[in-house]
């Protein structure tokens, strides 16, 4: 069953997320079918290598900002970012930051404990591709993106509060 | 009072349906109650110790006599006819079933009420003085700038699950602070500067709880047109760097200590600088549009205190009695404020009935244009009522059992549901309240004390605020057995203070004694002029701690 919804869509999740602790051969993981996310300091230190590459990204744990990310923001294309758990919302700020201050383009993705009733919430920061959790209905999950049609407050998407818009 | 429109209504309503779908997947068994419970939480559901508790938002303390009525309804309907107002002008119920709570909330709706971010680690209801609006020495109304910071924190997509709760209030008025600021999250002092322009003192991370803090300023004028973006920046770095490895270490009041505050606000200051201009910042026109709904009601020309008001004071004791102490002054001539006490003996400080509630609406058509106010300490406010038609109000209210006229009064408590109702508490404060109150039942001896303000938690969340209280209460569980632990001096407000702890606790059958002798040592102490407060600073601890734990001979 697909399992990532990007764009507003359901497809297959084809990819790979290394471990923080990952030493082995990147090319090799490389070869493989789909898209590999990397951590964050593993792609720092080896950034002249990682960088432009099609199929890479970078996962940011609950705990990384993505401040260091700032230089390298035009060379990527994919940041991952974990929720190990629904209720640590600090991914939001990290998203937003990403979005509004790093000008980060490309594809934002929710990984980790993402279910439905956070879709709303996390399309407004600024995500646009969601890791469903492997036990739930990316079908059903998929409808929380519209589960508002208004709101007050400015966010990545929709940056205008609904007081200038009213 | 705020009045929504297509869009208000469209957001409540879309939050019920989505809540509906929540409860809908909770019971076919597709959200399992672990992922629930963060859920219901953030739209007030609780699951206690006996029932579900389920709490409605009164924002900033205002209700209609149509939302009373509702209330009133719905505690019928749903509920075992009655309500509780907390300590945070909200209301709760107290026995509803979970499978119901979607239709309470349509009907919620239908008079523009929600229980959005009414528990949960999110942004809570903003709290205000009872009184705005009506006394004529605040800087101004704070009420529409509440109403702008509930709507940018409902439903606000980043902040929806902070480390902990987060509770946010506003102060307006220069020579009080009705809303303890100072142990709140954020506390917001609103001032004018020397160019004449509204702006806020802003506090953060005061809190009670088990590690109570009093807050710290961290910007002495913060322009209006700032507010939203500023709080924003504030939350965002304590939604970043707050800690989430302990529940009891999670407040901002603990980061706001580990950091200092000054490093505190400079990380906020370094954060506001990227989006203080940016399109959250305030227009004018937003500014007026919601002040529009806090106009002025349509008052009567009259002069102060009537003759006919005059007359029956002098003629009746009691009600010049409740005058005195349940009585405020208005700023319009010819009008008073009066504070309904729901404090009576034998029912549960905060508890009202559904046909208290709807009696509470008709004195509020009848006499005070159809509103009323819920104060942090539990009581209900007529904010408008003519003084030629106070007697009238006092013989309603009296037979009402609303007017104990106790107010501030020792026995005028605030007390947490305790452990009759609540999950966490570790003691019952209910029993303990009413020990008290028989105790102490002679009127006159309880003027002549003066203001003490006695506030009981049932646990270290300090729901019912013992920190601040002239003598605090607090339940504690001792090898499993409920004990009481008592401090003095502490006090909310302006000059806010921590009490210090009198020592060992006590079972619950001394409770009432040892209030008593507390209240001995001051009344044998003070001088003419002095407080308990006052006197409990001149002369410290020790003649308290010496006369409790003093060995009976």
């Amino acid at each position: 069953m697909p399992k990532l919804i990007k764009n507003n869509e359901l497809t297959e999740n084809i990819s790979q997320t290394l471990d923080k602790d990952f030493s082995g051969k990147i090319d090799e993981v490389l070869a493989n079918k789909g898209t590999v996310l990397t951590p964050k300091e593993y792609w720092l230190e080896n950034s002249e290598q990682l960088a432009g590459k099609e199929n890479i990204g970078i996962w940011l744990d609950s705990d990384e900002g993505p401040e260091e990310l700032s230089p390298h923001i035009e060379k990527l294309s994919l940041i991952a970012i974990n929720f190990p758990k629904f209720a640590d919302g600090r991914g939001y700020s990290y998203a937003r930051i990403l979005r509004d201050r790093l000008g980060f383009k490309g594809e934002l993705r929710a990984i980790g404990d993402i279910m439905h009733d956070q879709m709303f919430y996390l399309k407004r920061c600024g995500f646009n591709s969601f890791a469903v959790r492997e036990d739930k209905n990316a079908e059903v999950v998929i409808t929380g993106l519209n589960d508002f049609s208004e709101c007050y407050q400015a966010a990545t998407v929709q940056d205008k509060p609904l007081f200038r818009r009213r | 009072m705020y009045k929504y429109d297509e869009y208000d209504r469209q957001i409540v309503r879309e939050r019920t349906q989505q809540f509906r779908g929540q409860t809908e997947r909770f019971f076919d068994g597709t959200l399992d109650g672990d992922d629930f419970l963060p859920l219901r939480l953030q739209n007030g559901l609780y699951v206690q110790r006996l029932a579900p508790m389920f709490r409605i938002s009164i924002p900033y303390g205002m209700l209609s006599s149509t939302q009373l009525r509702k209330l009133a309804h719905l505690s019928r309907e749903y509920d075992k006819g009655y309500v509780h107002f907390t300590t945070r002008q909200n209301v709760q119920f107290n026995w509803p079933a979970i499978k119901d709570v979607p239709d309470m909330l349509e009907e919620l709706n239908s008079v523009e009420m929600h229980s959005i971010q009414t528990s949960g680690n999110c942004i809570r209801n903003t709290t205000s003085d009872q009184f705005a609006g009506v006394i004529d020495n605040e800087v101004i109304d704070p009420r529409p700038y509440c109403e702008i910071i509930r709507q940018w924190s409902t439903l606000h997509p980043e902040f929806a699950f902070l480390p902990r709760k987060f509770k946010i209030a506003v102060n307006a008025c220069p020579d009080a602070d009705r809303v303890a600021i100072a142990v709140h999250d954020i506390g917001l002092e609103i001032i004018k500067n020397s160019a004449g322009e509204i702006g806020f003192k802003v506090f953060v991370g005061g809190g009670l709880g088990r590690t109570p803090v009093i807050g710290s300023e961290i910007r002495s004028f913060l322009p209006e047109k700032d507010l939203l973006t500023y709080l924003d920046s504030i939350v965002r770095v304590y939604n970043m760097h707050g800690r989430r490895d302990n529940k009891f270490k999670a407040r901002i009041k603990i980061l706001v200590k580990a950091l200092t505050p000054a490093k505190f606000a400079e990380m906020v200051e370094a954060e506001w600088q990227h989006h203080k201009d940016s399109e959250s910042q305030l227009t004018q026109e937003e500014i007026t549009r919601v002040k529009s709904f806090f106009t002025s009601p349509d008052y009567a020309q009259l002069e102060n205190n009537a003759d006919s008001f005059e007359t029956a004071k002098k003629e009746n004791k009691a009600f010049s009695n409740w005058v005195k102490r349940n009585v405020s002054s208005h700023k319009i001539a010819g009008y008073s404020i009066v504070t309904l006490t729901l404090k009576k003996v034998g029912v549960p400080t905060g508890d009202a009935t559904d046909k208290q509630l709807e009696s509470i609406a008709d004195m509020a058509d009848e006499y005070c244009f159809g509103e009323v106010r819920v104060t942090h300490d539990q009581n209900i406010v007529l904010a408008d009522i003519r003084q030629d038609q106070l007697f009238e109000v006092w013989q309603k209210a009296k037979s009402l059992g609303f007017a104990t006229p106790n107010l501030g009064m020792l026995t005028d408590m605030i007390c947490c549901p305790g452990g009759d109702y609540c999950g966490l508490a570790n003691a019952k404060s209910i029993p303990v309240a009413e020990q008290i109150q028989l105790r102490f039942d002679d009127l006159d001896y309880l003027y002549d004390l003066g203001k003490i303000d006695l506030n009981i938690s049932g646990c270290m969340n300090a729901c019912g605020h013992h920190h601040v209280g002239d003598i605090g209460v607090l339940g504690v569980d001792k090898r499993g057995d409920e004990f009481y632990q008592v401090s003095l001096g502490g006090r909310s407000g302006r000059d806010a203070t921590l009490g210090k702890i009198l020592g060992p606790s006590f079972a619950r059958a001394e409770m009432a004694d040892v209030i008593e002798k507390i209240i001995n040592v001051y009344t044998e102490n003070r001088t003419e002029e002095e407080l308990f407060v006052d006197t409990f600073r001149r002369i410290g601890m020790a003649p308290f701690k010496e006369r409790v734990y003093a060995k009976a001979n």
